[in-house]
């Protein structure tokens, strides 16, 4: 710290280590931001069970919407988790050509997971299931349907963009060895969304 | 700095292939679940214990979790205790009392008095 007074053309630096995350402040402040994003999430799904829980005539989600493409969803999304540790794991290790590979891969999942639920949610559309009104049941089933999907949805998107600018700054090998603090940060983001999915399919698909 | 980033990068890599391999056969059984399992509750039930321990594995290995120190554990925490609060203060509402409450008939009672 002291140094730093003194010499004032130094570079800027992180005054001190953050005691709970020490390679860096970024990664503490993700977690705390996932923390907050876990409240929304939180808040929509106990929203979603008491509105189920007090409506009669809630449908069964296994005869309304398809379980196979949403299970093949399931896996892209804990495949292209798999990649981004890879690509993790290159970066720690200095392989640019397999950072970018994975990462390009992470990214990849991303993408057809979005096309595929664009695709689900245009079928439910063409079938009749609205934000208002289903040919189910319970009109509440295609609003909490809609919310938390679309939800999720967004974050898969902004996961999509942020890994893509990662990327693309990490494409000269920016973030390779002790610099590869962003590509952890963006995947606990990614992790993050993987997590989410994990309990939205099982809350509203399965149960 | 870089002798905490050093010490700290120093944990052994978990077999990611295998926590992926883990995942899928989770979510396969995840599946099986609704077909084979009539009881609501039991499917219910175990639903839950599937999607937990696969949420678990995410934070845990994929996430790091197990290999960070624990406060950092208590901030991943937190939300999950909050969302504990927050049903258990949902549960009211969920009761028969609220479902069959119907609004009672207009009485007298309101009628405006004569002056």
């Amino acid at each position: 710290m002291s140094e730093a007074v003194v010499d004032s053309h130094a570079p800027v630096q992180q005054p001190a280590e953050s005691p709970v995350t020490p390679e860096s402040w970024g990664k503490l402040g993700m977690w705390v931001f996932l923390a907050g994003d876990a409240m929304s999430f939180g808040g929509l799904l106990a929203g979603y069970g008491a509105m189920r829980a007090s409506s009669p005539d809630w449908p069964n989600p296994l005869d309304a919407l398809g379980i196979e493409l949403t299970a093949f969803m399931t896996f892209l999304l804990i495949v292209s988790s798999f990649t981004m540790v890879k690509a993790l794991s290159a970066a720690k290790h200095s392989d640019l050509p397999n950072f970018r590979k994975y990462l390009l891969l992470t990214i990849v999942g991303g993408t057809v997971f979005l096309g595929l639920q664009a695709y689900e949610w245009t079928h439910l559309t063409d079938i009749g299931m609205t934000m208002s009104d289903n040919p189910w049941g319970a009109p509440l089933f295609g609003t909490t349907f809609y919310i938390l999907t679309g939800f999720h949805g967004c974050h898969v998107f902004g996961g999509v963009v942020y890994l893509t600018c990662v990327l693309f700054a990490g494409m000269n090998g920016k973030f390779l060895g002790e610099n590869s603090s962003p590509v952890e940060i963006v995947g606990l983001y990614w992790h993050f969304v993987d997590l989410v999915w994990i309990l939205v399919f099982t809350f509203v698909y399965l149960l | 700095m870089a002798n905490a980033h050093a010490a700290h990068a120093d944990h052994p890599e978990p077999n990611y292939l295998a926590i992926m391999a883990a995942l899928t056969v989770l979510t396969i059984l995840e599946l099986m679940v609704p077909p084979l399992v009539s009881d609501k509750l039991t499917a219910g039930s175990l639903l839950v214990i599937l999607a937990v321990a696969k949420a678990l594995l995410v934070a845990l290995y994929f996430m790091h979790l197990r290999f960070e120190r624990t406060t950092l554990s208590v901030i991943a925490l937190t939300p999950m205790a909050i969302c504990v609060f927050l049903i258990i203060m949902l549960l009211p509402d969920l009761t028969s009392t609220t479902r069959t409450y119907t609004p009672a008939e207009p009485t007298a009672v309101s009628e405006p008095a004569d002056h």
